[in-house]
């Protein structure tokens, strides 16, 4: 029925993807470090003790390297949605847009204003106000985090809206909805403990490299303390959060749920894969192209808990949710495709009913739209199921990468703390070793939560509504290969400049205090 | 409060708004024009340091405007963010990317093992300096003089807008007039520039040269604005019928809107007034304060500007290809209850304006110093 150019598809994804991935690369230590600095400057004040300025400013100038990539990255993201997804930003603009300007107005302006202060103010501005300033930057980075994940949770379960078939847009009806949707506030909660977490990981192996180097060991034992007691507060927030945005996720995005898990067919009482290898079913008559996962490690009964707090409870599999399953009430997709095509030649009709003038056509084709309406975006799917399931394998395994590295990092944090306050952190090799490899692991466990979030709700832009494919600009493909290689570069080489500026950073080591 | 309001009387509020946020970029972008500004003004490393740290402790304030005007827009008038940035995604891509490499210049410019070395960033600066400028210049252009997209129901059984030009927004630069608005801009960054670093940095050999630099950039400068605005009293305008909604062209359309618009006249020419004073009080009298009349002149100027672009029926992103899908504050608009959520957001503006003046007036207060670049921690 529709046309696609699966070229400039894939490829706009594919810029997409990598301008939020390196964005995301140095988001989370701004969202977490600023606190950490916060809480160091907080004790330098109250101490009064030079040694903690000096900390601060350490990882401060850190902060300072990381946050200009980090702006750099992130002001491609905002126009991108106007840029590559302009189909998207008109069809959902309406909701879309606002958390994008609160951010600009609460968050960005908070941020950038103090950032100053906190750079360049030691000596131009009273001590109270430094670190008022320092907080504000923390609270700024924090609050901006919030707004955009607003903005993602919506997409994932779009709430407080309804479409509109004047404008032929979906238009807010509820700002409070949108805002404190329970994905939203989960999604927020979840990322920004996740942030604390890769940040503690970050200043623990930095301070980590020091001790086994012999070097400037005041400053390292001092940033373990403060960075650890952060990071196990960071880890068990992320963990806590993490339970309830799977409880989410299994609700509202059933599909990214049973990717998550490599779960083929649906049944009660479903046990957890601690791990497991996902390979293509031995069964050729097999109509569904899920993979299966062999050789699993289970917990008992715990994935029904977990979706549902229920051990007994039913989890659908991907064939229970593409084939239909009566007994559960879960309606087959060729059911929804059908209903979404429904949805979208009411609106067709509605529009032309209107330009005819046609009153009572335009009613009726506005009340068979709005029953349809559900299902919209299954409208542009033929009966090809292949397409309405995410990649398993990469949902998967990111998911069982993320939290196998979550758990290693509360055990990191424990010992860590443990053998600091004990004072013998600096003969803990191992540990100190581990916590110098342990920094692009957490870096790894992020990027794989976000693949989770992303990848695991593919097909979709916006959750049943609207197909990633139908959210593009209208633009030659090679425009955006264009685009997409440039961006490659520019960032790439952006980020090689940032990695040596920051090692050459952490060797040369604090600044001893000079006069002020 | 708000919510009482009729939804023509939000859409004319938040153009204002948004107005504001252009007036400010416009107004910030002496950032960047300091940046084309680095070799001209200062001839040694010492002076090029102070200049740059000078222009370096506002560069953010620069680009979170700019960021905030892309955000405020797309959520007041969504469909202007769509066709336009998906549109004309040659002149957008090229603008973001002088963003993206001033973002890192400044922080990275004088680190060690920066691997592509301190000219290089420096160029960067320069880059998006002119880059910046003069195509957000000529970007705003178009709102004069139209774009080439249409605005259609039906591709893929929703409503979309697609480009009806293969370059993509860079066809704009055809455009005389519109370059003129742009390299309007780029003189008058250029200025501001001058007159924020002669207030800023302390050195008497940065300051003999303040002059020199005013003058060369003033002359343009009038030039290309004198140009632009008398061509705009002369030419056809995008009018739109407020009941019907259909476009029509309309000659002397902007001189119309100056007429019919006493009010945004005054502030026009208050602007231009304000601007020139500056100018005086920066050429013949050597004056700080010249950087604050200048400033405030050219928020009011481009204020006005904006506003004669959006109000007083005028589609205020026409298109040249396509008479009835040019956009105008009615038909582009978020609907009424994100209009009302936002506006109680709006509230918040006058706040952030009143720290961010606090913070400047502290941080600003005292001039940077050759010793202050030798002993402070955190120096670019």
């Amino acid at each position: 029925m529709f046309e696609f150019d699966y070229t400039l598809i894939d490829w706009s994804r594919g810029q997409f993807a990598l301008t939020a991935m390196y964005h995301w690369l140095f988001v989370p230590l701004t969202l977490g470090i600023t606190f950490l600095i916060a809480i160091m400057e907080t004790i330098y004040v109250r101490t009064g003790n030079p040694e903690w300025k000096k900390i601060t400013k350490f990882w401060m100038t850190l902060f300072g390297i990381n946050f200009a990539i980090g702006v750099a990255t992130g002001i491609i993201l905002e126009f991108e949605f106007g840029t590559n997804w302009s189909q998207y930003s008109w069809f959902v603009g309406d909701i879309f847009g606002a958390p994008l300007a609160i951010e600009g107005i609460m968050a960005f302006f908070m941020e950038t204003t103090f950032i100053a202060v906190m750079f360049f103010g030691w000596n131009r501005v009273s001590k109270k106000f430094h670190l008022t300033s320092t907080w504000l930057v923390a609270i700024g980075s924090n609050l901006s985090a919030l707004w955009i994940l607003v903005a993602n949770a919506w997409m994932q379960d779009p709430v407080g809206m309804k479409f509109n078939p004047d404008t032929a847009r979906n238009e807010m009806a509820n700002f409070w909805d949108v805002f404190l949707s329970p994905m939203a506030i989960n999604k927020f909660l979840h990322t920004i403990t996740s942030a604390y977490t890769l940040s503690a990981v970050f200043v623990i192996g930095i301070s980590a490299w020091f001790l086994l180097k012999g070097r400037h060991q005041m400053l390292a034992k001092k940033s373990m303390i403060v960075a650890s007691i952060f990071g196990l507060a960071g880890i068990f927030g992320t963990i806590g959060t993490g339970d309830g945005s799977a409880r989410q996720v299994a609700h509202k995005q059933p599909m990214k749920f049973a990717a998550m898990e490599g779960l083929a067919k649906g049944k009660n009482g479903v046990n957890l894969t601690a791990l497991g290898f996902v390979v293509n079913p031995d069964n050729p008559d097999d109509t569904i192209p899920g993979k299966e996962v062999v050789y699993r490690i289970e917990i008992p009964n715990m994935l029904s808990y977990m979706a549902y707090l229920n051990p007994d409870a039913f989890v659908p599999g991907v064939k229970d949710l593409i084939n239909g399953n009566a007994e559960q009430g879960i309606p087959p997709v060729a059911e929804k495709i059908a209903s979404g095509k429904i949805a979208i030649q009411a609106l067709a009709d509605y529009k032309e009913a209107q330009k005819n003038q046609n009153d009572s056509a335009a009613l009726a084709a506005r009340t068979l739209l709005e029953k349809h309406y559900r299902y919209f975006g299954y409208g542009y799917f033929e009966n090809n199921e292949k397409h309405l399931i995410p990649s398993i394998p990469l949902t998967f395994y990111s998911f069982r990468i993320m939290v196998g590295l979550g758990m290693l990092f509360v055990l990191m944090f424990a010992m860590v703390l443990l053998w600091t306050f004990r004072g013998r952190m600096e003969r803990k090799k191992f540990w100190l070793r581990l916590a110098v490899i342990a920094i692009p692991f957490a870096y790894l466990a992020s990027m794989c939560g976000w693949i989770v979030a992303e990848v695991g709700r593919q097909p979709w832009v916006i959750q049943d509504l609207m197909p990633t494919m139908t959210g593009v600009t209208r633009i030659d493909a090679t425009a955006v290969q264009t685009t997409f290689w440039m961006f490659v570069v520019i960032f790439t080489s952006l980020l090689i400049a940032e990695i040596s500026i920051m090692v050459k950073q952490v060797k040369v080591g604090p600044k001893e205090e000079g006069g002020n | 409060m708000f919510a009482n309001l009729s939804h023509y009387a939000l859409q004319q509020y938040w153009w204002v708004i948004v107005s504001v946020l252009g007036a400010l970029l416009v107004f910030l972008m002496f950032v960047q024009g300091g940046q084309t500004l680095i070799y001209t003004l200062a001839r040694n490393d010492s002076d090029r340091r102070m200049l740059i740290n000078a222009l370096g402790r506002k560069w953010e304030l620069t680009f979170t405007t700019l960021v905030t005007f892309g955000g405020a827009f797309f959520a007041s008038f969504p469909l202007f963010y769509s066709t336009s940035f998906g549109g004309a995604y040659w002149v957008w891509i090229a603008i973001l990317i002088s963003f993206v490499i001033q973002a890192v210049a400044y922080e990275y410019r004088s680190k060690p093992a920066n691997v592509y070395g301190r000219k290089t960033f420096e160029t960067f600066l320069f880059l998006n300096g002119l880059l910046g400028t003069i195509l957000i210049g000529t970007a705003v252009g178009t709102f004069f003089n139209g774009a080439n997209f249409v605005v259609e129901f039906g591709h893929q059984g929703i409503a979309t807008s697609y480009w009806a030009h293969p370059a993509h927004g860079l066809e704009a630069v055809l455009n005389l007039h519109n370059v003129a608005l742009g390299l309007a801009v780029f003189f008058l960054a250029r200025i501001l520039g001058a007159l924020f670093i002669h207030k800023q940095v302390e050195s008497a050999e940065v300051a003999s040269r303040i002059r020199k630099s005013l003058i060369r950039n003033t002359i343009p400068f009038l030039v290309f604005f004198l140009y632009f605005v008398i061509h705009l009293m002369f030419k056809d305008g995008y009018a739109y019928d407020p009941e019907t909604g259909l476009v029509s062209m309309e000659s002397y359309k902007y001189l119309h809107n100056i007429l019919q618009m006493p009010l945004n006249t005054a502030l026009l020419l208050a602007g231009v007034l304000l601007v020139l004073y500056g100018l005086f009080l920066g050429i013949f009298k050597g004056k700080e304060t010249a950087f604050t009349f200048t400033g405030l002149g050219t928020v009011l100027t481009v204020l006005a500007l904006f506003l004669l672009a959006g109000f007083n029926n005028t589609c205020y992103y026409p298109s040249a290809h396509d008479l009835q899908s040019s956009l105008n504050i009615r038909n582009s608009s978020s609907s009424h209850t994100t209009l009302t959520a936002m506006s109680w957001v709006s509230l918040l503006v006058p706040f952030v304006l009143a720290y961010i003046w606090y913070v400047w007036w502290s941080m600003s207060r005292k001039k940077i110093t050759k010793e202050e670049m030798d002993t402070d921690s955190h120096v670019y």
